[in-house]
């Protein structure tokens, strides 16, 4: 309950984020927009979600502790069904930009690819997320107070700070995932995508018990990022490349 | 105690908002072709330059632009604000309507010449998205000043009277009462807004150019030098900093005439941006500070209806002010105008670009440009483009977008009175943040469109404005209770 606590936390949970913010999309202005317009769509997803929540939580008896717990987890399964929803919309939209890119273009390519769009939009999504997840945990950290003082788990905030870090890790693969399988038509892989978003969070019901939530939600993040490494055309051979600098006549598109 | 204060730093505020101009545009194509796209509104005369814009591809440009969402490269032109600020002299008002104009079309004259625009298109996709991002920064800047400062320094957050605007409290035992009241209370200060921008629009006309440039020096310097100094004052009593009466004097002395060089004359390009961020900032925290809650929310609702109907209708006194500019092809007085000036050069041959940042747009071009000769066979000069024979060049200019203060300050008040009222709840500043924003994007992307006059506020609050109340009422509850269980979605 620190100042050191408080940078510790932010720097666990948003360090990867920023980064990546950094490196790759503080560059170019059309990035930028994207990335604050995936946020934005993260963010209606999650007001809608929240009024249905808030119209059943109102609607119903509010001492019944059971009943508040099962519509939270309803609340938290329709939030993330929701959020595919609107990634899938925002699929539909940033196509239709695309196409509009391509056609002012002279050479018919366009200034930013769709897995490059993909990228972006996933991480303005996990960013959002994210930050929404832990600004307020991050705010309450520096103030005076004793964590788990009723008996909680000592390790809220640091366990909110990886978790926070999975989630944003997460979204940015499953963007990629996710706008790989709308262009390329593979369904089964926009269903993996949202299977998996729904256990990372079922996952998350098991809280405090971190052990189970945690490890296992790395573990996904790995093979995500696996996953979205490889179907962006990224391969060994590639990082190899990419490691020696040498050039290749493969084609060494990367992906995230 | 600072009622009185208001009524001349109301000045400032006149500066409102949203005028979006993106001064000027100059394509050359050397040498053959001339070609030149472009529109000036700023004192001279490019006697050489053709300021033509093909109708087919503006056409291209604004389809293209349209679903890029990205701002075209048509020049928005506005002249709102700046006269506004004048004569809103005693007037704590702000002049609202955020205009977003582009009358390139009517501006610049004839020489059509038919282009191979894919190149140019391209480009001005790319600046659109530029000149989003060129704004985007310093909105972003300032609400980030205003919200720290409502988060750490105490003053700001609590009440301590009302300005003369509003005299309606707002401590009554009634919700009924408290709503009629903020209602009255922004009926009396949209009012003073629209007397003062008729006005304004009158001196501007008749010319009485002494007065106005006296209202903004004065304005100025009420909010430099007095403004300044309270906020450091509370700065330093929030953080128990001791301070001696000599070095606050000599920090406050050097801080407002610098500020004032830096703003009226000439300066830097960047610090005088710094300079209208800062004071936007401290001109929102005062309205943070002196509005009463329910009556804040519904003057920003007001404020962008207002600014709809002043600029789009017919009769609106913000368009007939532009419309008044753009006759006498004046530019609008830039101390109250953030403008974010970039001159990019583009070679054809390689595509290599360069971006040189200008000084301030009352300095003639050759001054403020820095020339960097393409390939070393291309001496610019802004004013003239001359084109050397024999390098197929194209060579590309380009100033950056303007926008009025007034954005600045209401978009800032909407996110600080989020920051400050919200129960302490940052989701909601963070919410608000990007829903301004992302109006702002819409905003620039409606201009592309339409391509004419368009007022910037009301998309930006009418989100902020809905994120508000939705993420304080819905979204903060269910997040609050899924930070509780730690479930994450």
């Amino acid at each position: 309950m620190t100042v050191a606590v408080f940078f510790g936390c932010t720097f666990i949970a948003f360090g990867p984020a920023f980064a990546l913010f950094v490196f790759t999309i503080a560059r170019d202005p059309l990035r930028v927009i994207i990335l604050i317009a995936g946020a934005f769509f993260w963010l209606l997803s999650l007001l809608m979600s929240s009024l249905v929540w808030f119209i059943a939580m109102k609607a119903s008896n509010n001492e019944d502790y059971q009943l508040q717990r099962g519509l939270l987890i309803f609340g938290v399964m329709f939030s993330v069904i929701l959020q595919e929803v609107f990634r899938f919309a925002y699929y539909k939209l940033l196509r239709k930009a695309m196409e509009g890119l391509v056609a002012l273009s002279e050479d018919d390519s366009s200034p930013i690819s769709v897995q490059q769009m993909a990228y972006v939009a996933g991480l303005g999504y996990g960013i959002m997320s994210g930050a929404f997840s832990m600004i307020n945990i991050l705010a309450d950290s520096l103030g005076p107070g004793t964590v788990g003082i009723h008996g909680e788990s000592q390790y809220y905030f640091l366990t909110s700070a990886f978790m926070t870090m999975a989630i944003t890790l997460l979204h940015t693969f499953w963007g990629v995932l996710f706008f790989d399988g709308c262009e390329k038509k593979r369904w089964w892989m926009i269903a993996v995508v949202v299977c998996l978003h729904l256990l990372v969070s079922g996952l998350t019901f098991l809280n405090p018990v971190y052990e189970g939530s945690l490890p296992p939600a790395y573990i996904i993040t790995v093979a995500m990022g696996v996953w979205a490494f490889l179907s962006s055309g990224g391969s060994l051979e590639s990082i190899r490349n990419s490691l020696t600098c040498s050039k290749s006549s493969v084609n060494s598109q990367v992906g995230s | 105690m600072c009622v009185q204060f208001f009524l001349l730093i109301a000045s400032k505020t006149s500066v409102s908002v949203t005028y979006i101009v993106k001064a000027q545009l100059l394509v050359v194509y050397l040498p053959r072709g001339r070609r030149s796209i472009g529109r000036t509104t700023v004192p001279w005369n490019t006697g050489s330059m053709n300021t033509s814009t093909d109708e087919e591809e503006f056409c291209n440009e604004k389809t293209a632009l349209m679903s890029a969402e990205s701002p075209s490269v048509p020049l928005y032109d506005d002249g709102r604000g700046s006269q506004r600020a004048k004569e809103s002299q005693t007037v704590r008002h702000r002049s609202s309507s955020s205009q977003i104009n582009n009358t390139d079309r009517e501006d610049h004259s004839s020489s059509r010449v038919s282009v191979t625009d894919s190149e140019v298109e391209e480009l001005s996709l790319k600046y659109g998205a530029k000149h989003v991002i060129m704004l985007f920064v310093p909105v972003t800047l300032c609400m980030v000043v205003v919200v720290a400062t409502i988060k750490s320094v105490s003053f700001y957050s609590t009440k301590n009277g009302q300005l003369i605007y509003t005299p309606f409290t707002e401590d009554t035992d009634s919700v009924g009462q408290r709503l009629l009241n903020s209602v009255l209370n922004t009926l009396i200060m949209i009012s003073v807004i629209v007397v003062m921008t008729i006005l304004l629009v009158l001196l501007y006309k008749y010319r009485c150019y002494k007065f106005i440039h006296g209202w903004l020096i004065l304005s100025s310097l009420m909010l430099l030098f007095w403004f300044s100094y309270m906020y450091l004052g509370e700065v330093f009593k929030t953080y128990n900093v001791a301070m001696d009466y000599p070095t606050v004097a000599l920090i406050i002395w050097n801080f407002g005439v610098v500020g004032m060089i830096c703003i009226h004359w000439k300066g830097p390009l960047q610090l005088q941006q710094a300079y209208l961020i800062m004071i936007s900032a401290l001109m929102a925290l005062v309205f943070i500070k002196y509005l009463p809650e329910w009556s804040a929310w519904v003057i920003l609702g007001a404020i962008s209806i207002y600014d709809l109907v002043a600029v789009l209708c017919p009769k609106g006194p913000l368009r007939m002010l532009v419309e008044l500019a753009q006759e006498r092809n004046e530019p609008i007085f830039p101390a109250l105008i953030y403008s974010s000036a970039m001159i990019w050069f583009v070679g054809m041959a390689k595509h290599s670009s360069g971006s040189l940042s200008s000084q301030q747009e009352q300095d003639s071009d050759e001054e403020a440009c820095n020339n960097r000769p393409e390939d070393g066979d291309l001496s610019r000069n802004t004013a003239a483009s001359e084109n050397r024979v024999g390098a197929v060049e194209e060579l590309e200019e380009e100033r950056g977008v303007k926008l009025g203060l007034g954005d600045f300050i209401f978009y800032s008040v909407l996110v600080g009175k989020a920051a400050a009222t919200a129960s302490g709840d940052w989701n909601t500043t963070l919410a608000c943040f990007v829903a301004i924003l992302i109006g702002l994007c819409l905003t620039l992307l409606l201009l592309a469109v339409f391509k004419k006059a368009l007022p910037a506020l009301p998309i930006s609050i009418t989100f902020g404005l809905i994120f508000y109340f939705s993420t304080d009422y819905l979204v903060r509850p269910f997040m609050d209770t899924l930070a509780e269980h730690q479930f994450y979605i």
